[in-house]
């Protein structure tokens, strides 16, 4: 299927859907490591030129992996419901991008659409979009999840507290949770990645998180992200998980790369809606990446940003409490520098956000890539209305994954900057405990003492 | 719990908590932000490592340990950083100076690579090489030409190695750095040099640093391991069970 654009005055040809979603990317250096980017600049805008023709109808029927090979492309498939299809199906991509940003279409029209969109349509749209477009209707759209809480409202910005420990000792993994929670942080959930992976160390972490959660009494939900299959055999036994946790890629391949398959995930969310033990109804969170089915050899040719899209496909067949990309975690082949790790949030929230999904960021970065503090800290100004939560470590700095995210100071910082607030049950709790006034920190608020 | 009665015993509590953790806590705050002497030795951390990872390895430690330099198909760091195949390959001309400079058909071939941190190479291979050099040859191991290897990758082993058509290889190479530490060096080791290899086949020490596994220490642990890879003829998982590493 050969598709032209004469854009620029230059004529190009593209051999299929899957070459101009691809080329059609912003520069990415994953893209170019998996030979599918745009060659030139011109060529790039050319792919957009030619994408934003094409209707919705066309990027429905040409997967970019074929249904037959693919449980993913199934998933997401099954469940585009017909009618809503029916409505959108002759509108152009480009039409699709006027009517999100138009200021005239509500959230209550998005919603009235989204059950007709697959990943692909998701995926193109954002490629026509700007960084501010991404922002404007990634803000606009309200989704909300509830597992101990309610995560998502209008107003309302959460963040994941996370105290990794390098030798997951428990006594440095519950004092980086008072320090957290003396700055405010914690209510997406306060979740542990393990070094260990095992049913000890997953039930140890959940007892001691739920053990502090318990004790004051606080309005969140706790989860301990190692494997998912881990996770079921300690629920099994008792140990206490509010949510249940996995990463997830956007093809098949790539989800048996992380050990897992839909059969799989289908009998995890039936579990954590029996045995978590939180009060739900969202009792799922997945973490995902631009790039990951790369670095795992299963991305079949196709770009980065459309498989990440194909991640919150999947991801919505199990009503996740959280979904958050790691966006700069993966290494400067994948996302080269600050550029294109904020590029890449924008697009992952903006994403998620259509999709439907609670999503949040882990605006983050390691040593060996082209960015600093400063840019995680731009992206997260940028995305504070958009995003549900952010992930949040102490000043910063994971000893755990050796990698930076935004610290726990930061979360004041931005519900200042934006007139935000956490969640109503914990901004309530915050006052109760006397850390935060009128929506600002006491003066005793970041004294992890608190709660000693 | 305690509650804390006296300042003193506030001031006692949080102290303990910043100093038994790894992790950066009870650093206060100045209104929502970060204090500026926190701020400072969080960049300061950052900026280590961004050195060791943009920094070269000097001409006169590569020439100080007598190693023969080459580089990989990478052109600079920016290239290094966006192409990890590059890094894994050496061009035809390299191959054939290879070929011609070094000893062929060794036992043992030792490469040095910068990988993500020059500051490693700095700080442990002056310690590690001389006494794994030794080692290798108390043990009545046949050992290659050491060779540096520029912008090289773990892999770059399986190129050099199938060239020289060595028995095993092993690589000394700069780890991705951390905000602990930036001098952090991992050796890997392979039986049977091949383009390919998988990781599994391949041995592994890491965290080798002053602070960590100590360089003179980890240069006598390598050459124990390479003996033992070549009197069993394997490598890697084949090698031993008990050295299976799992990945997250």
């Amino acid at each position: 299927m050969a598709i032209t654009s004469a854009i620029g005055g230059a004529r190009m040809t593209f051999d299929s859907v899957t070459d101009v979603l691809a080329k059609a990317n912003e520069r990415k250096t994953g893209d170019e490591l998996a030979g599918v980017a745009a060659r030139s600049d011109a060529e790039r805008v050319a792919a957009k030129d030619a994408l934003s023709e094409l209707t919705l109808e066309t990027l429905r029927e040409n997967p970019v992996v074929p249904y037959e090979d693919d449980e993913v492309t199934r998933v997401i498939q099954d469940a585009v419901r017909e009618p809503v299809y029916e409505r959108i199906k002759a509108w152009t991509v480009g039409e699709l991008r006027e009517f999100l940003v138009d200021a005239n279409t509500t959230d209550e029209d998005i919603c009235a659409i989204r059950p007709g969109l697959t990943s692909e349509m998701i995926a193109a749209v954002a490629k026509l979009m700007s960084d501010m477009d991404l922002v404007l209707v990634a803000s606009k759209m309200r989704v909300t999840a509830r597992c101990n809480n309610t995560i998502g409202e209008r107003g309302r910005l959460s963040f994941r507290l996370q105290p990794n420990d390098p030798a997951d000792d428990i006594d440095n993994i519950l004092d980086s949770t008072r320090e957290g929670l003396a700055y405010g942080v914690g209510d997406a959930v306060i979740g542990v990645n393990p070094v260990t992976d095992n049913v000890g160390t997953t039930t140890e972490i959940l007892e001691a998180t739920r053990g502090i959660i318990d004790e004051y009494d606080i309005p969140t939900q706790n989860c301990c992200l190692s494997h998912v299959t881990t996770q079921m055999d300690a629920i099994r036994e008792g140990a206490p998980a509010d949510l249940l946790f996995q990463s997830l890629a956007g093809t098949e391949a790539g989800n048996d790369e992380f050990g897992v398959d839909v059969a799989m995930l289908d009998e995890a969310y039936e579990l954590g809606k029996r045995q978590c033990s939180s009060a739900g109804p969202n009792v799922m969170y997945f973490e995902t990446g631009q790039g990951s089915e790369l670095s795992g050899d299963a991305h079949h040719g196709v770009d980065q940003l459309t498989l990440e899209a194909r991640c919150y496909g999947l991801a919505k067949r199990y009503d996740p409490f959280i979904v958050n990309t790691v966006v700069g975690f993966i290494g400067p082949e994948y996302l080269y520098d600050g550029k294109q790790v904020i590029r890449a949030g924008l697009e992952d929230v903006f994403m998620g956000k259509l999709h439907g999904i609670s999503m949040g960021i882990d605006a983050c970065y390691t040593n060996h890539i082209q960015a600093d503090q400063n840019d995680i800290e731009r992206l997260a100004m940028l995305l504070a209305e958009a995003a549900n939560y952010f992930i949040t470590v102490p000043m910063g700095d994971d000893v755990m994954l050796n990698y930076q995210s935004n610290s726990y100071h930061d979360a004041a910082s931005l519900w200042e900057l934006h007139d935000l607030r956490p969640a109503v049950a914990f901004e309530q709790w915050l006052e109760e405990r006397g850390i935060m006034r009128d929506g600002k920190l006491t003066e005793k608020a970041g004294d992890p003492t608190i709660f000693t | 719990m305690a509650t804390n009665n006296s300042p003193d015993d506030h001031d006692a509590v949080l102290q303990r908590i910043a100093d038994r953790n790894p992790s950066r806590l009870g650093v206060g705050r100045a209104g929502s932000r970060p204090k500026t002497r926190t701020l400072l030795e969080f960049r300061s951390d950052h900026g280590v490592a961004r050195d060791a990872v943009q920094s070269h390895v000097s001409d006169e430690l590569v020439e100080s340990m007598g190693l023969f330099p080459i580089q990989t198909l990478v052109e600079d760091k920016d290239d290094y950083l966006a192409r990890p195949d590059k890094g894994r390959e050496i061009s035809d001309e390299t191959a054939a100076l290879l070929r011609t400079e070094c000893k062929q058909a060794p036992q043992v071939q030792v490469i040095v690579a910068d990988g993500l941190s020059s500051t490693a190479i700095e700080r442990n291979i002056p310690d590690l090489l001389p006494i794994l050099t030794d080692g290798l040859d108390q043990r009545g191991l046949d050992v290659g030409t050491p060779i540096f290897v520029r912008y090289g990758r773990v892999d770059v082993m399986d190129a050099i190695g199938e060239e020289l058509d060595a028995e095993c290889c092993l690589i000394l190479i700069g780890e991705r750095p951390g905000l602990a530490t930036a001098e952090s060096l991992s050796a890997y080791m392979v039986y049977g040099p091949k383009r390919g290899t998988p990781t599994a086949k391949k041995t592994v020490i890491s965290n080798i640093h002053a602070g960590g596994l100590p360089p003179v220490e980890a240069g006598a642990e390598i050459a124990d391991l390479i003996a033992e890879m070549c009197a069993k003829q394997a490598s890697g998982l084949d090698l031993t069970a008990d050295d299976r590493e799992f990945a997250k």
